[in-house]
């Protein structure tokens, strides 16, 4: 007897290809200005706007900048204190609000500043600093953008903590942890993937924030940001474009490194 | 000499905001007892369960373990365990590590904790999956890593929140062989939280039938059957035939069927119901008998037959059962009598829950 043929695999049905065009579109919108920036940074041309073929010779030149170089050192601090605090002090709210708040009141309050007007922040800011007397330099950059940053880090820690199984915090009580011992063995590390995706967020946000920096910190302390704005007053030079892509290019690895480690430490479900 | 109870649980009441969950419950449990909550959901066994941990804190009442009062002591300084329902294992450690967490937490030494948990992970059966994570196991493995990790602790009272619930039904029901047999054999006492009857009549020594956070009645699960205290615990408990009507000095009288005769002790002309087990309920020939009814099917589940009748009067069908297959075919005329029947009382909340079968009917 013959074998019945295997039946062939349903073939998925034809959209029309029209559909597609408002798609690529805008994918263009968002990317093509990315683009531009990236292609230009290879550009030999002292003129922004005139290709004049290929060249890398941008990329040496943005080290060799003294003014660049010290805003990216000043960036890089301020990132990483306001990323130190804003981890530490967002994770603790979010597990405060969890376990002892009900409502949604308080939790609207942790997390406003995140899309608070950064003007707003930022005179605020730099008034409360000189009420008390607080000298402006990069560690007053670090407090303002722990300000926003923390916010960040509390929202996602938040969504975390409300994925977990309440009770695996109430079964290390059960077997005998006090309070202290459940959040270091149970809470933090179910926690970890959530604490690691809010400080790298803050990191990244805190690396091109412009508005705040610029109210908060002293002339002299420039940070990135604000130290390619004022070179882009004397026109742009091809080299802030190899720094751009430089700078996208670590934004890119940032976020991949991210992911990697939430799906390391992930709680399969 | 009566020993002292294990657990003396006295007077407990729960309050959440305007609705009581618990009123002023009672109950003693002993050592050694595999012991059943048993209600609907909403009757507030598991509040009692969280209150014994140390979840919940009760508005008033004193619960005690050995004498010792529970209520002054943080759920992890209770001589107590939990097995929750979700299991709540902790998915970023090993099936050993999870075990030896508790050991850990009274700083018991490694080899110790080592020793404890290797001998416990042998009398649940999970040998070769000791190095594996929570997320790498069955149901049916996850639960023995709850329980083991409950046991190594050696608690005074197990406690178990719907234990077999996640479980599905073939593995379920050699889950409940299991713990029977666990629980001999490690010699606990063991509290099971249940919405399921037939899972606590199967595995528990004692029951207690909890209804809006009443104790309706508290005996063994054949007690519970043959002498229910109310018409809640008659129904809940197996499955019965319900007459509600009221009581003459020798019997219920059933408004459209008339006497039905059995032994009670209340008053005449009080609100009452007699209860007939299907077994009890004997199906003869239609000749010979006065109440008479119409088969209006069968059902044959293997080893019994359970027939649906309906009887001239009565506003639902009743159930009979018979060994073997039955014979009777959908529309034949049968005799009805009925066999052993008890009494229990019937309240207004009785009364509503009958209109509603009645309307369900």
């Amino acid at each position: 007897m013959r074998e019945l043929e295997p039946s062939a695999t349903p073939r998925a049905v034809r959209r029309p290809r029209g559909i597609l065009i408002p798609l690529w579109l805008g994918y263009v919108f968002l990317y093509l200005p990315i683009l531009i920036v990236v292609i230009m940074s290879f550009n030999d041309s002292e003129n922004l706007f005139v290709w004049r073929g290929f060249s890398l010779r941008w990329y040496p030149e943005v080290f060799a900048d003294g003014a660049l170089m010290q805003g990216l050192g000043n960036t890089i601090i301020v990132a990483t204190g306001a990323t130190a605090i804003a981890t530490v002090l967002g994770t603790l709210l979010a597990y405060g609000i969890q376990h002892y708040t009900r409502g949604g009141f308080v939790r609207a309050f942790a997390i406003a500043p995140a899309i608070l007007p950064d003007l707003l922040l930022g005179i605020g800011l730099l008034t409360l600093f000189s009420l008390l007397g607080i000298t402006l330099g990069l560690h007053s950059v670090i407090l303002a953008h722990a300000v926003f940053a923390t916010a960040f880090v509390t929202a996602i820690v938040l969504a975390r903590m409300a994925s977990l199984d309440p009770s695996l915090e109430e079964a290390s009580r059960d077997l005998g942890a006090g309070p202290v011992r459940t959040f270091l063995r149970v809470t933090l590390p179910q926690l970890a993937p959530g604490i690691v995706a809010g400080a790298l967020l803050a990191f990244t946000l805190s690396l091109d924030e412009f508005v705040i920096a610029f109210f908060t910190t002293a002339p002299t302390q420039p940070t990135l940001p604000i130290v390619i704005y004022s070179m882009v007053r004397f026109g742009v030079t091809p080299e802030v474009n190899a720094l751009a892509s430089l700078l996208l290019l670590v934004s890119v690895v940032t976020v991949i490194a991210a992911q990697r480690l939430t799906r390391l430490t992930g709680s399969p479900k | 000499m009566t020993s002292a109870p294990l657990l003396r649980v006295d007077g407990v009441r729960a309050v959440y905001g305007d609705t009581v969950a618990l009123h002023d419950v009672s109950l003693d449990i002993g050592d050694n007892e595999f012991f059943a909550l048993l209600g609907p959901s909403g009757c507030g066994k598991t509040t009692l369960l969280r209150s014994i941990a140390g979840f919940e804190t009760p508005a008033s009442g004193r619960i005690e373990v050995d004498g010792q009062d529970l209520l002054r002591m943080p759920p992890h300084k209770r001589p107590v365990n939990m097995m929750f329902q979700s299991y709540a294992l902790f998915p970023h450690m090993s099936v050993e590590k999870n075990i030896g967490y508790g050991l850990e937490a009274e700083g018991l030494g490694r080899a110790e904790i080592a020793r404890r948990v290797a001998e416990v992970v042998e009398v649940v059966g999970l040998g070769p999956l000791a190095k594996r994570r929570p997320s790498q196991l069955s149901g049916g493995q996850r639960q023995r890593v709850a329980l083991a990790r409950a046991i190594v602790k050696r608690p005074r009272l197990l406690l178990l929140d719907e234990p077999l619930s996640a479980l599905d039904r073939q593995v379920r029901a050699s889950m409940q062989l299991e713990l029977k047999r666990l629980q001999h054999e490690v010699g606990l006492t063991f509290v099971v939280v249940t919405h399921d009857q037939e899972e606590a009549m199967s595995m528990a020594d004692r029951i207690a039938v909890l209804r809006d956070g009443r104790l309706e009645q508290l005996a063994t699960p054949q007690e519970l059957y043959a002498n229910p205290a109310s018409r809640f615990v008659a129904s809940f408990i197996g499955s019965a035939n319900l007459l509600d009507g009221t009581t003459t000095a020798d019997g219920v009288d059933v408004p459209g069927l008339g006497v039905v005769p059995a032994a009670h002790a209340m008053p005449v002309g009080a609100q009452a119901t007699a209860v007939v087990r299907p077994e009890d309920l004997e199906l003869t020939d239609a000749a010979t008998t006065p109440l008479r009814g119409t088969v209006i099917d069968t059902y044959f589940l293997g080893g019994a037959s359970t027939i649906s009748v309906e009887v001239d009067g009565l506003p639902a069908p009743v159930l009979a059962t018979v060994h073997g297959a039955s014979r009777l075919a959908r529309g034949e005329s049968v005799g009805v009598r009925f066999g052993r029947t008890s009494v229990v009382a019937r309240d207004a909340a009785d009364a509503a829950a009958s209109v509603q079968e009645a309307v369900s009917a």
